[in-house]
């Protein structure tokens, strides 16, 4: 039990940290994508230096993405090694396929993206961007494929008995295509475009409340915002599409995430509660049968609930998932108000005028965050007591012989070296900010742009 | 059991896993070698040449162990899994490692103050050293067999035994070896003061390298004999560490001459070679159970099904073109010596 509580907190922190750098490096490479396209196209000095401005902040992203990665694949290994020989066959698949078309790709590319831009032409160099930003997309496709599957398997049969049985593949399509494949993977996408664009509107507002920067930044956070807003509503189609899914394939989650007890009833949709799980009870704000209607169109449509599922076959941390999934569903809410609210202001030509609108901007990036942070808790959680749904417990899928010692001394080592790293990302992401996008000299030669920077013309 | 091309899938699979890990220990293992050999330079000019000889390729040769694993896990799930449960230690340190490297390298440059670049100079050196010799001890362990029992189960005792005598002869070796191989490396990318200091340090590192070759050689023939029982019973197999000989042979023969690229090209080889040995002598087991036979891991029991060794070998057809055209590409773009501009570390 302890070995096993353990595994899973080291896992939840170490995945929960990991998760901050691979949206932000999809998100801001659509954004880099983009300004380095707008400076071919137009041959505006601006939307190059934006470009290298951003590449330089991915870049720090990036690099803490790759090696926090990497932690990831060993730990299946080390930690879940009963869980590895049962999904190997599948999951494993799905790995390789990440490592040969994905990072390999992005690898490939980011030498050219990141010292590059005096090496080879312009238009290799937009090719090794969009190379880098579509390695980063694939990477999330065979991801997303691989946790997917485990919430709803498909193209597999079991082999074996007891602690030999595993999972083999007869069906790749229908393992990448799986049940959920898709929605999960839309959702995902635009949850890391979100949280590249809040990123770049966040330290452009910035900009412009302190009079710095003001005609490039004035640039850069409307192409931000109309990337925002078009992802924020796209949100809702790809989170209702999840959401129909969850009911077909995985009921009990989604009886979970509204905290529907009763075993065969019309559901209400909670805006915001608390979840009482002795006595089956929610108190909260609720659409009377808005979980019926979302999903049926009819306000009376039975929906199965948690009682209709033997007790351990239900998610234990009830409250938990419900508080995750309404945080983020809030938070795609105010994304969704924010944006159109800001477009609606550009659209009376005020966009800029309102100053509390702008630190409101600085600090918005901390949202898609949270949303992308709490919605993989409340589908994790959701999924409990199975590590594969319906078919492998979390409580059998642990390293049997590791014991709760070595993953004590590597969860510690690890909160160490996690505090450090972030601690690092803050201090140099804010350095790089402060310094603005014309100031490269830190990583520039001295002598070689002294000249450079004082000629172009800062604002 | 089905083959293709008169070869059965695991041991198609298994020439693909050691393919992978032969790629990334050359290509890692030169970023590996120069920066152990950093703290070894003493200007600051030499240390930042020295950084951005790997600068632009060490994150893409560190992405073919994530390759590689992924091609582990998907082959030889059960390998994967009794390996890395069985080795908890070392692995987890050597994550620790990685990632003290990768911060080393982005954030050394980042501020003037001396005190920080000597800081990340010293964290950035530790983990690269530490690293190469993590991938010894592991291959070490591996070669001389794990304590593994029924169902796959490790029964080894106490935190550090995976620090045996034998493991640690071989982490030295491995980590000897990649320091050769990155300061040859280092040569073909530096010119005036460092590049002669490097041309010492260079035949230094070989030396160290053959001692502990030699030493680790005469341990693994004298104490572990089931590691070369393939070669007494086929004896045309000799001609493999003949090879191996005359490889690292050429090494000081060709540095001596100054022909670098034909030199890196020769402790390349050895390293490969080097683990073809091994390869040769673990085939067809994988793990090698110290406590019964009975109990190893073989690429049979440890594979994955025929169906998805196929998929898989078609996803690497298609694949390693790929990965190979972006490796010469950026390779091509970066050659010749370090010239710091703009962008570098």
């Amino acid at each position: 039990m302890e070995t096993e509580i353990l595994a899973r907190i080291q896992f939840a922190f170490t995945v929960a940290f990991h998760y901050i750098y691979p949206p932000l490096s999809i998100g801001l490479g659509l954004l880099m994508v983009i300004f380095e396209s707008l400076y071919i196209k137009t041959k505006n000095k601006e939307y190059h230096i934006l470009a290298k401005f951003w590449t330089r902040i991915f870049a720090l992203t990036f690099g803490i993405g790759v090696v926090t990665g990497i932690v990831m694949e060993f730990e299946f290994g080390t930690n879940w090694a009963v869980y590895s020989r049962y999904v190997g066959d599948i999951f494993g698949s799905a790995l390789a396929a990440e490592g040969i078309f994905a990072f390999a790709m992005e690898s490939g590319f980011l030498g050219i993206l990141l010292f590059g831009w005096n090496r080879v032409k312009p238009w290799v160099h937009l090719v090794s961007t969009i190379g880098v930003f579509l390695g980063s997309m694939f990477s999330a496709v065979w991801i997303v494929v691989a946790n997917s599957w485990q919430q709803t398997p498909a193209g597999y049969h079991i082999v074996g008995e007891g602690l030999n049985a595993r999972a083999e593949i007869t069906d790749f399509w229908a393992m990448v295509f799986n049940p959920s494949s898709v929605d999960r993977l839309t959702h995902v996408w635009l949850g890391a475009f979100l949280s590249g664009a809040f990123l770049v509107l966040s330290v452009h507002a910035y900009y412009l409340l302190k009079g710095r920067y003001t005609t490039i930044s004035e640039k850069a956070f409307k192409i931000a915002l109309a990337v925002a807003t078009v992802f924020s509503l796209g949100q809702l189609f790809t989170g209702h599409k999840s959401a129909e899914g969850v009911a077909k394939n995985q009921p009990a989650k989604l009886a979970a995430l509204e905290g529907h007890f009763d075993a065969n009833a019309p559901a209400d949709m909670y805006l915001f509660g608390w979840v009482d799980k002795e006595n089956q009870k929610v108190t909260g704000v609720k659409i009377p049968g808005g979980l019926s209607f979302l999903l049926d169109y009819d306000f009376k449509t039975p929906v199965k609930g948690l009682n209709a599922f033997p007790k351990e076959e239900r998610p234990s941390q009830i409250n938990a998932v419900f508080q995750f999934y309404h945080l983020m569903v809030i938070i795609g809410m105010i994304l969704i108000g924010l944006t159109l609210f800001t477009v609606f202001l550009w659209y009376r030509g005020k966009l800029f005028e309102k100053r509390w609108l702008l630190w409101v901007f600085v600090f918005s990036t901390l949202l898609p965050q949270i949303a992308n942070q709490v919605g993989w808790f409340a589908a994790e959680m959701g999924r409990q007591p199975w590590v594969v749904y319906g078919l492998l417990r979390t409580s059998d899928a642990f390293s049997q012989t590791v014991s709760a010692n070595q993953i004590l001394f590597s969860l510690i080592l690890f909160f160490l070296v996690y505090t450090l790293l972030f601690v690092l990302f803050v201090y140099l992401l804010n350095k790089k900010i402060q310094q603005g996008p014309y100031d490269e000299s830190n990583d520039f030669d001295r002598p070689f742009t002294e000249g450079l920077t004082k000629t172009i013309t800062q604002n | 059991m089905e083959t293709f091309l008169g070869l059965d899938y695991p041991t198609w699979w298994f020439l693909v896993v050691g393919g992978l890990f032969s790629g990334y220990a050359i290509l890692d293992g030169f970023d590996f070698g120069a920066g152990a050999w950093h703290l070894f330079f003493k200007e600051e000019q030499s240390r930042r040449i020295a950084l951005n000889a790997v600068g632009p390729v060490w994150d893409g040769n560190e992405v073919w162990l994530v390759i590689g694993g992924g091609a582990l896990f998907a082959g030889f799930p059960v390998m994967y899994a009794t390996l890395f449960s069985s080795l908890y230690i070392p692995f987890m340190l050597f994550l620790v490692f990685i990632i003290f490297r990768a911060v080393s390298i982005e954030f050394r440059g980042k501020e003037e103050m001396l005190w920080w670049r000597k800081l990340w100079d010293i964290g950035y050196s530790v983990s690269s050293i530490m690293m190469a010799f993590l991938l010894g001890v592991v291959l070490g362990n591996v070669l001389q067999g794990v304590a593994i029992g029924e169902n796959y189960s490790y029964h080894g005792q106490g935190f550090f035994e995976f620090l045996n005598p034998y493991a640690i002869m071989t982490g030295f070796t491995a980590l000897t070896l990649f320091m050769m191989h990155g300061a040859i490396y280092l040569l073909l990318k530096t010119e005036g003061r460092l590049f002669a200091q490097l041309t010492l340090l260079s035949k230094k590192g070989m030396i160290f390298f053959m001692v502990f070759f030699g030493i680790t050689t005469l341990y693994t023939l004298l104490y572990i004999p089931h590691l070369s029982d393939d070669f007494k019973r086929n004896p045309i197999l000799f001609a493999v560490p003949l090879l191996t000989f005359l490889s690292i042979a050429n090494v000081p023969r060709l540095a001596n001459k100054k022909k670098y690229a034909t030199a890196f090209f020769f402790s390349s080889l050895t390293i490969s070679l080097l683990l073809v040995l091994a390869a040769i002598e673990l085939y067809p087991t994988l793990l090698i159970s110290s406590i019964d036979s009975a109990y190893n891991i073989d690429i049979y029991n440890a594979a994955s099904s025929t169906k998805s060794m196929q998929i898989m070998l078609i996803m690497v057809a298609i694949g390693a073109p790929l990965v190979l055209g972006y490796t010469l590409f950026v390779y091509r773009t970066f050659k010749g010596k370090v010239k710091l501009d703009e962008t570098s570390y």
